[in-house]
């Protein structure tokens, strides 16, 4: 039975989904493979639209290899290979001719560290429109306004647009990188540990931010933190040694879990 | 796609300029050892090879390698190349004598024992004495050392010696740069221990710190080696260039380098083919210099 | 009682010792150098009066720009194969590296020898700026590419990946992400070979010949600086001018370390 102290769900409860249902990425029977290590097995998951997800579990357990299947991030390693299905609104990811510049423009990624570009904050939001053709400057003066409201930290930076990216706080840069994520339009977000990296503060900050951002997006969030899990997502998934040992709404997994190493893990006993 | 197009074209055409290094390395290889061309001659069109080994083969090996007769020019003609090799390899002794001592503990110096604001003069000064033209080296040793040797020995001054002191100084750059980076890289741990230990500050470099970094000074050693056997015009001006093996240190001496250089203007023939046999030889012996190199650098990263 | 150090005797005396080499050879050619300048020196037109150097000023300036023309693409191009494109540890690699590293080796006369076989006899060019600068290309190729390789891979990789993740793809990765970054490591590369080619003699004696005569086109022969002072300190007659030229090689050669220096602050505080 899991009374965990350690858990807690915060006022902010927002656990009510916005999600109607609808699958945005289906995976079926995934396999993948570092070369001969096999790190995720036979993994079955559909992920909800206008949902947050969270994917938990100990180090080295998966979350952050499938993670980066979603966007396809896993080509840039030569000798990772995938086998079964991953399909965004019904499409299949990986098959041939698939213009995978378009999946990431649909499928954002905001990284554990944050990794603005060392360039002005604005050139910095600007760049995924840019590189999608977007050239007029009223325009692109409106997509970056709307993403840096959108990461909530417009008026922090409206006066210093054009001030380098690095030049600001850990925490700051990470909103960019999110805004930069979503000037590009994507449909869905997906974030690799985004507050590990970060101070309480600007922790706080961002997952206030995440519950407003799956109003529009679908949001996959791989996480340490597993009261951060309860927090803010509406869906978790439980990864041990590349498997998904279950997968359901945050709520029951922290109280009610169906599988024993879930409740392990949930309590503390290992992770 | 439209930019899938672009990218795979601008991989070809990267993949293209690093070929170009390829090509043109093979290009000096073929010219310089195989040297085929196409040539027209009054019995029509030939295919000749001028380059270093069919030189060597047709006037037999040993007897350029080891013959000790240079007269390209004389009516029975002999292209004993032995005193240019004995001449390089002297000459770089030399200069290794010269000028490892002094780069050595120089690089010692700079890394252990310079004060900081000293060091702000040394550094620069370390590469401006890297980036001075060879031949403002070589003209410098003309105009102050070689009429110093007039005076202290034999000759006209331009000989074995002078052309050993030029080198070394030549090279010192070389040697202090690699070897001070390899003191420097010694981790303080050891340096710590040592002083922990009791040890005076001059022990605890030269006895501790500096074979640490053996390593990393033996290949600049070598590395400085590779320079000074490779040098041309500086020494050219101040070696006296007698194609005979020298019997003192105030013997004129010629090297492998600047045979080529002297006789590159007007030879023809078998004559020039010689030359570029030469070149042949020269350019083994440094491929042996930079492979040992290359092993002695391996092996001290493995450490 | 203060004990003699010998050690400490030793590096401090290496050290002065080459400090004062220096110093020596630089005071000693600006001593004579400088008093032996005249106007005369730069003069457009070379005569054995004047002994102008203007033309070989004038040849020295095209051959370091037209060789850079063509090896600095080359060059950083190839770096962005070894760096961006190629498989780890494939064997077109490690050919590549081969070489490169085989290239950068070669004795500049060896280098002269070949330019003289190849490009002077072979393809006809006789004496010229041309062949040359052709040669001169091929020898600070592989300057040009190791110092842009090691510029690449100093950059940041979470750049990449975020530029790539972007939806950005490779190539437009590579010219505006990670280019900007490597480019102070990139120009002091070419700074570098800047300074190899102001230096260089026996490459150039048999391949653009030695005339002294002012450059008509890129087939007239010339010389450039090292080798006017070549031919002056060899020939011996014109040692006030082979004076005056060394002090304006040693001029050229600290502007060019002073800028290396000024791109290597630059270097420490923007990059990574």
């Amino acid at each position: 039975m899991a009374n965990n102290m350690s858990v807690t769900l915060k006022a902010k409860d927002v656990n009510a989904s916005n999600g109607d249902g609808k699958t945005k990425f289906k995976i079926s029977d995934l396999d993948f493979y570092y070369g001969d290590f096999h790190a995720l097995k036979n993994l079955n998951m559909d992920i909800e639209e206008s949902v947050v997800t969270a994917f938990i579990g100990p180090s080295g357990c998966g979350k952050s290899t499938f993670l980066k299947t979603l966007n396809r991030m896993q080509d840039l390693v030569s000798y990772a290979k995938v086998d079964g299905l991953i399909s965004l609104d019904g499409q299949d990811i990986y098959q041939k001719n698939y213009d995978v510049n378009e999946l990431r423009k649909r499928v954002g990624m905001v990284f554990q560290h944050p990794n603005p570009f060392p360039k002005s904050i604005y050139d910095n939001i600007a760049y995924g429109p840019r590189t999608h053709g977007i050239k007029d400057s009223a325009q692109l003066d409106q997509i970056v306004e709307e993403s840096l409201r959108g990461a909530a930290i417009w008026d922090e930076v409206k006066d210093k647009l054009h001030r380098k990216a690095t030049d600001i706080s850990g925490g700051q840069q990470q909103r960019i990188c999110i805004a930069r994520a979503i000037a590009n339009g994507p449909e869905v977000l997906l974030m690799d540990e985004p507050t590990s990296a970060l101070d309480p503060i600007s922790t706080n900050k961002i997952e206030d931010l995440i519950n407003e951002l799956k109003e529009k997006y679908t949001v996959v969030i791989v996480t340490h933190n597993m009261q951060q899990a309860a927090r803010i997502s509406d869906k978790t998934a439980f990864f041990l040694n590349g498997e998904v040992i279950e997968f359901d709404d945050t709520e029951t997994i922290f109280s009610t879990p169906k599988d024993q190493r879930t409740n392990d893990y949930i309590s503390g006993r290992f992770g | 796609m439209q930019r899938d197009f672009s990218e795979k074209f601008m991989k070809y055409v990267f993949m293209f300029c690093a070929l170009i290094s390829i090509i043109s390395i093979l290009l000096i290889f073929y010219f310089i050892f195989i040297g085929g061309r196409v040539v027209d001659t009054p019995n029509g069109r030939v295919l000749e090879f001028d380059g270093g080994l069919p030189f060597l083969t047709e006037k037999g090996f040993l007897d350029v390698i080891f013959g000790t007769n240079w007269r390209p020019n004389a009516s029975t003609p002999s292209f004993g190349i032995l005193p240019m090799i004995i001449g390089s390899i002297l000459v770089t002794l030399g200069a290794i004598i010269v000028g490892v001592p002094i780069g050595v503990l120089t690089a010692i110096f700079m890394a252990k024992f310079c004060p900081p604001k000293l060091y702000k003069i040394f550094k620069p000064a370390i590469n401006l004495m890297a980036a001075i033209p060879s031949i403002v080296y070589g003209f410098f040793a003309l105009q102050i050392l070689v009429p110093l040797m007039r005076n202290i020995m034999p000759g006209n001054g331009m000989n074995m010696l002078t052309a050993s002191i030029l080198l070394g100084i030549m090279i010192l750059p070389t040697i202090i740069g690699m070897s001070e980076a390899s003191i420097r890289a010694v981790p303080d741990s050891f340096y710590q221990a040592s002083v922990g230990l009791g040890a005076t500050h001059e022990r605890s470099v030269m006895r501790v710190v500096v074979p640490a970094a053996s390593s990393g000074i033996l290949s600049s050693i070598i590395l400085g080696i590779g320079r000074a056997i490779g040098e041309t015009m500086a020494v050219v001006l101040v070696a006296g260039n007698q194609p005979r093996i020298p019997d003192s240190l105030s013997d004129g001496v010629r090297t492998l380098t600047t045979n080529i250089v002297l006789e590159m203007g007007y030879a023809s023939g078998d004559h020039r083919q010689a030359l570029i046999a030469t070149a042949a030889v020269l350019f083994v012996f440094i491929i042996v210099i930079n492979s040992v190199f290359m092993v002695v650098k391996a092996r001290g990263e493995q450490k | 009682m203060k004990k003699f150090n010998l050690t400490k005797f030793l590096v401090w005396g290496s050290a002065l010792f080459t400090l004062g080499v220096l110093a020596y050879i630089i005071l000693f050619i600006l001593w004579n150098g400088i008093p032996a300048m005249n106007l005369g020196l730069f003069e457009w037109k070379y005569t054995s009066n004047n002994v102008s150097m203007m033309p070989a000023i004038i040849s020295t300036l095209i051959t370091i720009g037209l060789s850079l023309l063509i090896a600095a693409p080359i060059g950083v191009f190839t770096a962005f194969y070894l760096v961006e494109y190629a498989d780890r540890g494939s064997r077109f690699l490690r050919v590549i590296r081969l070489a490169t590293d085989t290239l950068a080796a070669v004795p500049s006369i060896v280098f002269g020898l070949f330019g003289m076989l190849f490009f002077v006899i072979q393809m006809e060019m006789g004496y010229s700026h041309i062949a040359g600068i052709l040669t001169i290309t091929i020898m600070i190729l592989p300057v040009i590419i190791s110092s842009t390789e090691e510029a690449l891979l100093s950059v940041d990789n979470s750049l990449r990946m975020g530029s790539l993740a972007l939806g950005a793809g490779k190539l437009r990765t590579i010219f505006t992400v990670v280019l900007p970054v490597a480019m102070p490591g990139i120009l002091s590369g070419i700074i570098l070979a800047i300074g190899r080619i102001v230096g260089e003699s026996a490459a150039l004696l048999y391949t653009m010949g030695s005339s002294s005569g002012m450059i008509n086109n890129l087939t007239s022969s010339g010389r450039t600086l090292a080798v006017h002072m070549f031919v002056l300190s060899n020939e011996g007659f014109h040692v006030k001018e082979a004076y005056a030229t060394a002090t304006v090689l040693i001029v050229i050669v600290l502007i060019i370390n002073s800028l290396s220096t000024f791109i290597g602050n630059k270097l420490g505080s923007g990059g990574k």
